[in-house]
C-alpha cells in the first residue's frame, strides 16, 4: 500500500529561485493563489451591483459577513467590530482552504503545519502587542486571575503563563492535525478498497460516510479557527 | 526487545489518548443533549459551546495520532 502522507508532498511547478533561496512556485502556492482569487471573484462579483433583494452570490458574500460579524461581536464583546475584517481575512482562509482540499485531486494547504504555524503565530503577535497598547504594564495582570488567594500565585502564574503561550501551539496543530488525519484515513480506507477487490464494498461505503464527515469537520475547523481568534481577541479589549 | 519493536509499541501506547477523548467527547454530547432537553430555547448558545468543546477535546486525539505517525515514521 502506497504510504499515505505521499498526498501532501509538495511538487514544484515553476522552479524558481532569489538569492540563494528557493521561492518556487509549489502545488501548495497553487492553491493558496486560487483561495485568494476565488475570495477576491466572490466578494469583488457579489457586491458589485448591491442589490435590494440579494441574488446566489451576494446572498453568500452577505451571509458569510453577517455570520463572521456576529460571531466576532458575541465573543470578543463591546468594541469589537474594528476586527471583524482581520478574523474575517482568516476566516475565509481556513474555510476555502480546507474545502478546496477536499475536491479529488485538490492540495489541502492547511494540512502542512508551516501555514498553520505562520497563521497563528501572527494571531499572537496581534494579540500581544495589542493588549499591551492598550492595557499597558496592565497585561501581566492577565496571567493572574482576580479574587484568587495571593498565597496560590507562585502556582497559578506559570500554569497561566503556560496555557498562555501554547495557544498558537494548540491552535495550529488542531487545524493541520485535523485535516492531516482525515485526509490520511481516507486514503487507507481507499487502498482497503483497492486490497480487498470484490469485498471493497464495505469500506467503499464507509469512505463516502466519511467524506460527509470531512466536509463537517472542513467548515467546523475553519469555524473553531475563527471563534478561537475572536475569543483571543477578547483579551486585548476588557482588562482582566 | 530491539528499537524497532518498541517503536511500534510506543506509537500504540501513544493512541491510548484517543480513548480517553472517547470518553469525553461521550461527556460533552450527555451534557448538551441533557441541556438541550431542558431547555430547547437555548440551543444557539449551547450549539456555539457544544461545537467549542468537541473541537477542543477531539485536537486532544489528535495530538495523540500526530505522536504516532511521529513515532512511526522515525521523526522522533
Amino acid at each position: 500500500m502506497e504510504n499515505p502522507l505521499n498526498q501532501f508532498a509538495i511538487h514544484k511547478l515553476i522552479p524558481l529561485e532569489l538569492a540563494g533561496h528557493d521561492i518556487s512556485f509549489t502545488n501548495s502556492s497553487l492553491f493558496l493563489l486560487v483561495t485568494f482569487l476565488l475570495i477576491v471573484f466572490l466578494f469583488f462579483v457579489g457586491t458589485s451591483r448591491k442589490a435590494v433583494v440579494p441574488g446566489r452570490l451576494q446572498g453568500s458574500a452577505e451571509m458569510l459577513y453577517e455570520f463572521t460579524a456576529n460571531m466576532v461581536e458575541d465573543n470578543a464583546g463591546h468594541g469589537s467590530a474594528k476586527y471583524v475584517p482581520f478574523v474575517m481575512t482568516i476566516f475565509l482562509m481556513v474555510l476555502f482552504g480546507n474545502v478546496l482540499g477536499l475536491i479529488p485531486f485538490g492540495f489541502t494547504f492547511t494540512s502542512h503545519i508551516i501555514v498553520t504555524a505562520a497563521l497563528s503565530l501572527m494571531i499572537f503577535v496581534v494579540v500581544v502587542l495589542l493588549a499591551l497598547k492598550n492595557h499597558g504594564i496592565g497585561f501581566f495582570k492577565m496571567f493572574f486571575p482576580p479574587g484568587a488567594p495571593v498565597a496560590m500565585a507562585p502556582l497559578l502564574i506559570p500554569i497561566e503563563v503556560l496555557s498562555f503561550v501554547f495557544r498558537p501551539i494548540s491552535l495550529s496543530v488542531r487545524l493541520f492535525a485535523n485535516m492531516m488525519a482525515g485526509h490520511v484515513m481516507l486514503q487507507l480506507f481507499a487502498g482497503f478498497t483497492i486490497a480487498l477487490g470484490i469485498a471493497g464494498i464495505l469500506p467503499l461505503t464507509f469512505i463516502v460516510l466519511l467524506t460527509g464527515f470531512e466536509i463537517l469537520v472542513a467548515l467546523l475547523q475553519a469555524y473553531v479557527f475563527a471563534l478561537l481568534t475572536s475569543i483571543y481577541l477578547k483579551d486585548t479589549l476588557e482588562a482582566h | 526487545m530491539d528499537a524497532a519493536s518498541a517503536k511500534l509499541i510506543g506509537a500504540g501506547l501513544a493512541v491510548i489518548g484517543m480513548g480517553v477523548v472517547g470518553i469525553g467527547l461521550g461527556l460533552i454530547f450527555n451534557a448538551w443533549l441533557h441541556a438541550l432537553g431542558r431547555n430547547p430555547s437555548a440551543a444557539p448558545v449551547l450549539r456555539q459551546m457544544g461545537f467549542l468543546g468537541f473541537a477542543l477535546t477531539e485536537a486532544l486525539a489528535l495530538f495523540a495520532f500526530v505522536l504516532a505517525i511521529l513515532i512511526l515514521l522515525n521523526v522522533l
